[in-house]
C-alpha cells in the first residue's frame, strides 16, 4: 500500500464544491500528509486489535465509502445530480456475483470486469445525461434504479431471480495467516486506498479541471471550449465505474445479492450519505460510509420502537449543523480551532 | 500550522480507531466457553444456569417494518415466563432485538454483532429468506444455532450442509400443498388464476403449488405477479379476470391482500373460489375489505387468530390476552403478529426444555428431535415433529372458510408430510 | 375493442391518483425549486389524520375539511421549522432534509398507527356507470373531477390572485420579488401550506383503493415523479396530463405487450419518460429555461 507517498502536498483540485466554498481555503498541506499516513497506519492495524464484527462494519464503510466516492465524481466535481447509483453499484454486484456463479472465476479478476461492465453502463446510459440536468437527470437515473430490481428478477436463470445468488466468498491466502474477515477487510483497503488515488488523479488532470468548469458555469465553460458532452458522459460512467467496483467488493464480502437488496432505497440512501458526509471533498466519502454504516444502529439504540424516527432526525439536524456536510463542518472546527490558537 | 478537512477527520477517526482498538481481538475470543461434564467440549456461551441470551433479527425500519411487531410478542412472552415461571428450567431470557430494515448487508452485521458482541447463545428468529440466507453460512461457520427463521422458504429444511439452521413456521411448499389437494377434492377441473408477489415467497409459494397440481386435471390459465413497491395490483386483477379461470389463488402480503380482496368483490362478473395464502388471511387482512365481501373465501392455518371468537375462552388465548396486557401495555393483542411473535416463543420454551445438554450443540440437536411437542398456541392437532431427515417442525395445516366475522375451520388437519411425502428440492 | 377502451378508462383512473400527487409535487417545485421527497409522506400522515377524524365519529366531510386546514398549516410549519434553516444552502442540503422528513414521517406514522392496514371511507358511491360494454366506476369519476377542479383552482390562484402574482414573482425571481415588497418567506412558507394540502387531498382520493398504511404513498410518489417529469416540472397542467398518460401508458402494456408482463410494466412510464427528454428535456408541458449568463 503506497499510499501516504503519493499524495502530493499540491492544494487538492477537489476541494471547494461550488456554493459551499467552505473547503476551498483550506489547502494546507503540512497537516494533510501525516494526517492520511496516520489514517492508513491506522486501517492497517485496526482489524488485529477489533473483533471480527467491527472488523465487518469498517469493511462495509469502506465499500459505502468507494460507491460515495465515485457518486462525489459527478455530483459533487461535475455538478449533476443521481438517484441511480443504487443501480450501478447492484451492476458491479450482480457482475461479480454471476461470474463466481457459473464460470467459478478467481475472486480478483471480477473487479475490473465488474467496475468496466459499469463504466460501459455509465457511458451509455451517460447519453441522456449529456442532454439532461440536475432535476430532470435525478430522475432518469432514479428510473434505473426502480427499473432494474424487475428486470433481476426476469432473468432468473442467470440472476437467480428474486431468491438471488449465494456465493463463496475470497479465502485468505495460507501465507497470510489472516481470518477471513481480516483478509475481507484488506482487500476492500486495498481497492478503496486505489480507488481513492485513482479519484484524485483524474480531479488533478485535465479532465478534473474540465469537471470543475462544467460544475461552477457550464454556459462559460463551453464558451472557453470545454467539450462539455464529451466530459459529462464521461464523468457519469467514471462514477458508474466506481460504483460497480463497491458492488463488487460488496458481493465478496457479504457472499450474497439478492434484486431486493439494491432498491430505490439504496441510491437514495447513498445520495443521503454522500450530502451528509460533504460534497466535493475527500474526505466526505468516508464520512458518509460511517454515517450510513453507524447512524442506522445508533439510531436503534435511542429508540427501539421506530428507529426511523431517529435516522430521519438525525438526517435533518446533521443539515442544520453541517449544510455543507460532515467534512465542511470538520473544515470549520479546523478554522476555529486555528483562531483560538493563534489568539493564545 | 495549518489544519484541514482532511486532516480533522483523520485525527478524529485515528482517534476513534484507536478507542475501538482498545476492545482488543483476544478478548473476544476469551468469551466463547465450553462445557464439562458429559457435553464436555461443548459450547455454552451465552447460557448459563441462570441465564439464557437470544438474539433476533427483524427489520424495525423501513418498507417491512409491520414484521417489527412479532418481537414484541416474544418479549412479552419471556418476560411472562422470567416473571411467573422462574425462566425456562431456572434459566432467565434475555431477547436481544436488532434491526436489520430487511437489507441483507444489515442482517450479516447485525447477526455478527449479536454473536461477537452480544454473545448470544442461540440467534433466535432472523426475518426474511433474504436475511436469512445472507446470514445462515456465517451461523453455520460460527457453529451458532439459529433457531425458528422466521420465514417459510423451503430450504430451511431441505439444505443438508446448514444443520445448525432451522424454520418452523409450515414452509410454502407445504401450504401450496394443502390447495392443491382441496382442490384435487373439490374442483378437479379447476382453472386457476394466480397472483403472486414477485420475490422468494410468492415464487416459493406459487412454484410449489405447480409442482403439486403437477398430473391432475388443474390448470393454471393466468399468472400475474406485482412488486412490492408497486401501488396497487388492480391492473393485474383485470387481468386474471379475463382468464375466467373459476379459482383464484391470492399469494399476497396484508396489504396486497385487502386490495386483491377488494378487487375481487368490486368486480361482480368474476366470481371465482377465492384461496388466499395464510400470510394475509388475518382477520385485520379482511375487515377493512369488509365481512360481506369476504364470505366463503378459503385459507389454511396453523395457529389461533387472536380475532377469532372461537378461541374466545381457549386457556392459551386467555394467558396470552392478560399476558400482553401486563408484559407488552403498549402492544394491540389482537395484532396476529404478536400472536405468531408468542407461539414461536412458546414454542422455543418447549424445544430449550427437551434439550440434553444445555449447550449451542445441546439445542441443535434438540429442535432436529422434536417428537409431537404440543405448543398451546397452534391449532389443536398441529404439533412440531422434526427428525434427522425432516428439518421442518410444523407440517399440519388446516383449511378454513369464512363466514360471518370469523373463519370456520373445517377438514382434517392436513399432515403434508404425510399426504405428500417428504419435501425435497 | 371494449376492452381496449375499458383498459384505457383504467388507466385513466390509476393515472388520475398519479397526477394528485404529481400537482403538489409540482407545486412546491415551482417555488422553492426544489424536489420535495416527503410530499407523498405528508399525503400519507395527512390522510392518518383524517382518519382519526373519521374515526373519533365525525362525519367524512367536516374530517376533510379540517384535515385540509390541519395539512396546510402543518405544510407551512415544515417550512418555517425545517425548510427555513436550510435555505441559502446547496439545494441538494435542502433535498435531503426532505429525505430525512420521508424517513422521519413514515416511522412516526407506524409508531402512531401501528403498520396495519386500515379500512379508509370511500366519499364516492360504490357503483358504476355502464354504457356501450363499458364501466366506468364512480370513484374513478370522481378522483378525475376533483384532480380537474383542483387543477382549475390552482390556475385561478396563480393567474387572478394577487397572492397568485406573488408567488410567481417569487418563483421567477425571490431577490426582486423582495424589493418590490413581496413577503418572500411567506410566500414559500404559503406554497408548502398549498401543496401539503394538496398532497391531503390526494391522500384522500387514494387511500379507498390502497387502503391505508404508512407505505401507502411510497409506491404512487414513484408515478408520481415520472408524471410531473413528463408533464414538465413547472406546470399543474402538464402534471395532470403527465399522471394520465403514464397511468393509460403503463396500464395498456401490462395487459397487451406479451413481453413486457406485469412484472415489467413500470419500464413503460420510464421509457416514455426518457424519451420525451431526449427531445425536450423541459418536459411536455414545461418552458425551457432560458438564462442570462
Amino acid at each position: 500500500m503506497s499510499g501516504p507517498t503519493e499524495v502530493t502536498d499540491k492544494p487538492a483540485p477537489a476541494a471547494a464544491p461550488a456554493r459551499g466554498g467552505v473547503l476551498a481555503r483550506v489547502t494546507g498541506a503540512g497537516w494533510r500528509r501525516p494526517a492520511v499516513a496516520v489514517l492508513l497506519v491506522l486501517a492497517c492495524y485496526a482489524p488485529f486489535q477489533l473483533v471480527p464484527f467491527r472488523v465487518f462494519q469498517l469493511t462495509m464503510v469502506l465499500v459505502y465509502a468507494v460507491a460515495l466516492l465515485g457518486l462525489n465524481l459527478l455530483v459533487g466535481h461535475a455538478g449533476q445530480i443521481s438517484l441511480g447509483h443504487g443501480a450501478f453499484m447492484a451492476v458491479g454486484a450482480y457482475g461479480a456475483a454471476i461470474m463466481l456463479d457459473r464460470w467459478d472465476v478467481p475472486h480478483l479478476v471480477t473487479l475490473p470486469v465488474a467496475a468496466g461492465l459499469a463504466f460501459v453502463l455509465g457511458l451509455g446510459l451517460g447519453l441522456p445525461a449529456v442532454r439532461l440536468r440536475g432535476l430532470y437527470l435525478a430522475l432518469v437515473t432514479l428510473a434505473i434504479a426502480i427499473f432494474l430490481v424487475p428486470l433481476l428478477k426476469r432473468f432468473e436463470s442467470v440472476t437467480g431471480g428474486s431468491m438471488g445468488l449465494t456465493l463463496p466468498k475470497p479465502a485468505p491466502p495460507a501465507w497470510t495467516g489472516l481470518a477471513e474477515d481480516q483478509w475481507l477487510y484488506f482487500l476492500a483497503l486495498a481497492v478503496t486506498v486505489a480507488a481513492f488515488l485513482l479519484a484524485h488523479g483524474l480531479l488533478r488532470s485535465r479532465v478534473g479541471r474540465a469537471l470543475h468548469a462544467v460544475r461552477d458555469n457550464e454556459t462559460a465553460a463551453e464558451v472557453m471550449g470545454v467539450r462539455l458532452p464529451f466530459y459529462k458522459r464521461l464523468a457519469f460512467a467514471w462514477s458508474a465505474m466506481f460504483a460497480g467496483a463497491a458492488g463488487c467488493v460488496y458481493t465478496w464480502v457479504i457472499g450474497f445479492v439478492s434484486p431486493d437488496s439494491f432498491a430505490v432505497t439504496l441510491s437514495i440512501t447513498l445520495l443521503a450519505g454522500l450530502v451528509v458526509g460533504g460534497l466535493g471533498s475527500f474526505a466526505g466519502p468516508l464520512l458518509g460510509g460511517l454515517f450510513v454504516m453507524f447512524v442506522p444502529s445508533i439510531s436503534q439504540d435511542i429508540n427501539d420502537a421506530a428507529p426511523g424516527v431517529i435516522f430521519g432526525l438525525l438526517i435533518i439536524v446533521v443539515m442544520y449543523v453541517a449544510p455543507t456536510g460532515l467534512a465542511g463542518l470538520a473544515g470549520r472546527l479546523a478554522r476555529s480551532t486555528k483562531r483560538i490558537l493563534r489568539k493564545e | 500550522m495549518r489544519l484541514s478537512a482532511i486532516g480533522c477527520t483523520a485525527m478524529t477517526a485515528a482517534m476513534l480507531l484507536a478507542a475501538a482498538a482498545c476492545g482488543g481481538r483476544q478478548e473476544a475470543q476469551t468469551g466463547s466457553t465450553t462445557a464439562a461434564g458429559q457435553c464436555q467440549g461443548q459450547q455454552t456461551t451465552g447460557i448459563t444456569d441462570t441465564s439464557i441470551k437470544l438474539g433476533g433479527i427483524y427489520p424495525l425500519s423501513g418498507p417491512a417494518s409491520a414484521y417489527g411487531d412479532i418481537p414484541k410478542g416474544i418479549k412479552a412472552y419471556f418476560d411472562y415466563v422470567n416473571a411467573e415461571k422462574n425462566g425456562i428450567g431456572g434459566r432467565k431470557v434475555e431477547f436481544v432485538v436488532r434491526d436489520d430494515g430487511y437489507q441483507p448487508p444489515k442482517a450479516v452485521e447485525e447477526a455478527r454483532r449479536l454473536v461477537e458482541q452480544e454473545q448470544v447463545f442461540a440467534l433466535f428468529q432472523t426475518l426474511g429468506t433474504p436475511s436469512t440466507t445472507a446470514t445462515w453460512d456465517y451461523a453455520n461457520q460460527r457453529k451458532v444455532p439459529q433457531i425458528f427463521v422466521a420465514t417459510g422458504a423451503s430450504k430451511w429444511g431441505t439444505d443438508t450442509a446448514h444443520p445448525w439452521t432451522i424454520g418452523w413456521q409450515p414452509n410454502y411448499v407445504s401450504e401450496a400443498r394443502v390447495y392443491a389437494q382441496y382442490l384435487k377434492q373439490e374442483r378437479p377441473d379447476a382453472k386457476v388464476a394466480v397472483l403472486y408477489q414477485n420475490d422468494d415467497f410468492g415464487k416459493d409459494l406459487f412454484g410449489g403449488f405447480q409442482r403439486a397440481i403437477d398430473g391432475s386435471r388443474i390448470k393454471v390459465v393466468a399468472e400475474q405477479s406485482y412488486e412490492v413497491t408497486d401501488p396497487s395490483i388492480d391492473p393485474q386483477m383485470r387481468n386474471l379476470a379475463e382468464s375466467e379461470a373459476d379459482v383464484f389463488l391470492n399469494i399476497t402480503t396484508p396489504k396486497f391482500g385487502s386490495q386483491a380482496l377488494a378487487a375481487d368483490a368490486k368486480n361482480t362478473g368474476w366470481n371465482p373460489l377465492h384461496i388466499v395464502n395464510n400470510v394475509a388471511a388475518s382477520i385485520t387482512v379482511l375487515k377493512p375489505v369488509g365481512f360481506k365481501n369476504v364470505q366463503g373465501i378459503v385459507s389454511a392455518t396453523y395457529y389461533k387468530d387472536p380475532n377469532d371468537p372461537q378461541w374466545k375462552s381457549d386457556p392459551e388465548m386467555m394467558l396470552y390476552y392478560a399476558k400482553m396486557k401486563q408484559y407488552a401495555p403498549g402492544a394491540d393483542p389482537t395484532i396476529p403478529y404478536h400472536t405468531f411473535g408468542w407461539a414461536v416463543a412458546s414454542s422455543f420454551h418447549k424445544a430449550m426444555e427437551s434439550v440434553k445438554c444445555p449447550t449451542r450443540e445441546g439445542l441443535r440437536d434438540a429442535v432436529r428431535a422434536l417428537d409431537n411437542v404440543q405448543v398451546g398456541m397452534l391449532l389443536p392437532g398441529v404439533t412440531m415433529t422434526t427428525g434427522a431427515d425432516d428439518g421442518f417442525p410444523i407440517e399440519s395445516m388446516q383449511l378454513m372458510r369464512f363466514k360471518g366475522e370469523r373463519w370456520e375451520l373445517f377438514g382434517e388437519v392436513i399432515d403434508t408430510r404425510k399426504e405428500f411425502g417428504p419435501l425435497t428440492n | 375493442m371494449a376492452g381496449f377502451l375499458q383498459q384505457i378508462i383504467e388507466g385513466l383512473g390509476a393515472g388520475a391518483i398519479y397526477a394528485s400527487l404529481a400537482l403538489a409535487l409540482v407545486l412546491i417545485y415551482q417555488f422553492t425549486g426544489i424536489v420535495n421527497f416527503a410530499q407523498g409522506e405528508m399525503a400519507m400522515f395527512s390522510t392518518y389524520i383524517a382518519w382519526q377524524f373519521v374515526a373519533g365519529g365525525m362525519p367524512f366531510w367536516l374530517a376533510l375539511v379540517l384535515t385540509l386546514a390541519v395539512s396546510f398549516a402543518g405544510g407551512m410549519l415544515i417550512e418555517r421549522v425545517l425548510i427555513r434553516p436550510v435555505e441559502g444552502a446547496h439545494e441538494l442540503t435542502v433535498v435531503i432534509v426532505s429525505v430525512g422528513l420521508f424517513i422521519f414521517v413514515n416511522a412516526a406514522a407506524g409508531w402512531i398507527w401501528t403498520f396495519l392496514i386500515k379500512d379508509f371511507p370511500n366519499p364516492f358511491p360504490g357503483g358504476a356507470i355502464e354504457a356501450g360494454g363499458l364501466t366506468v366506476g364512480f370513484s374513478t369519476l370522481g378522483i378525475l373531477a376533483v384532480v380537474g377542479v383542483v387543477m382549475g383552482l390552482l390556475y385561478l390562484l396563480f393567474q387572478h390572485t394577487k397572492i397568485g402574482l406573488g408567488m410567481r414573482a417569487v418563483a421567477t425571481n425571490p431577490e426582486s420579488a423582495r424589493l418590490v415588497g413581496i413577503r418572500v418567506g411567506w410566500t414559500l412558507a404559503l406554497g408548502w401550506g398549498l401543496a401539503a394540502t394538496v398532497g391531503a387531498v390526494s391522500g384522500i382520493l387514494v387511500a379507498p383503493l390502497l387502503f391505508l398504511e404508512p407505505n401507502m404513498m411510497g409506491g404512487v410518489l414513484i408515478y408520481a415523479f415520472a408524471a410531473a417529469t413528463l408533464g414538465g416540472f413547472d406546470s399543474p397542467a402538464g402534471a395532470v396530463a403527465g399522471g394520465l398518460i403514464v397511468g393509460v401508458a403503463e396500464t395498456l402494456a401490462g395487459a397487451y405487450v406479451g413481453f413486457i408482463g406485469s412484472d415489467l410494466k413500470i419500464g413503460v412510464p420510464l421509457v416514455i419518460i426518457l424519451g420525451v427528454l431526449l427531445v425536450r428535456p423541459q418536459g411536455l408541458f414545461g418552458r425551457a429555461a432560458v438564462e442570462r449568463v
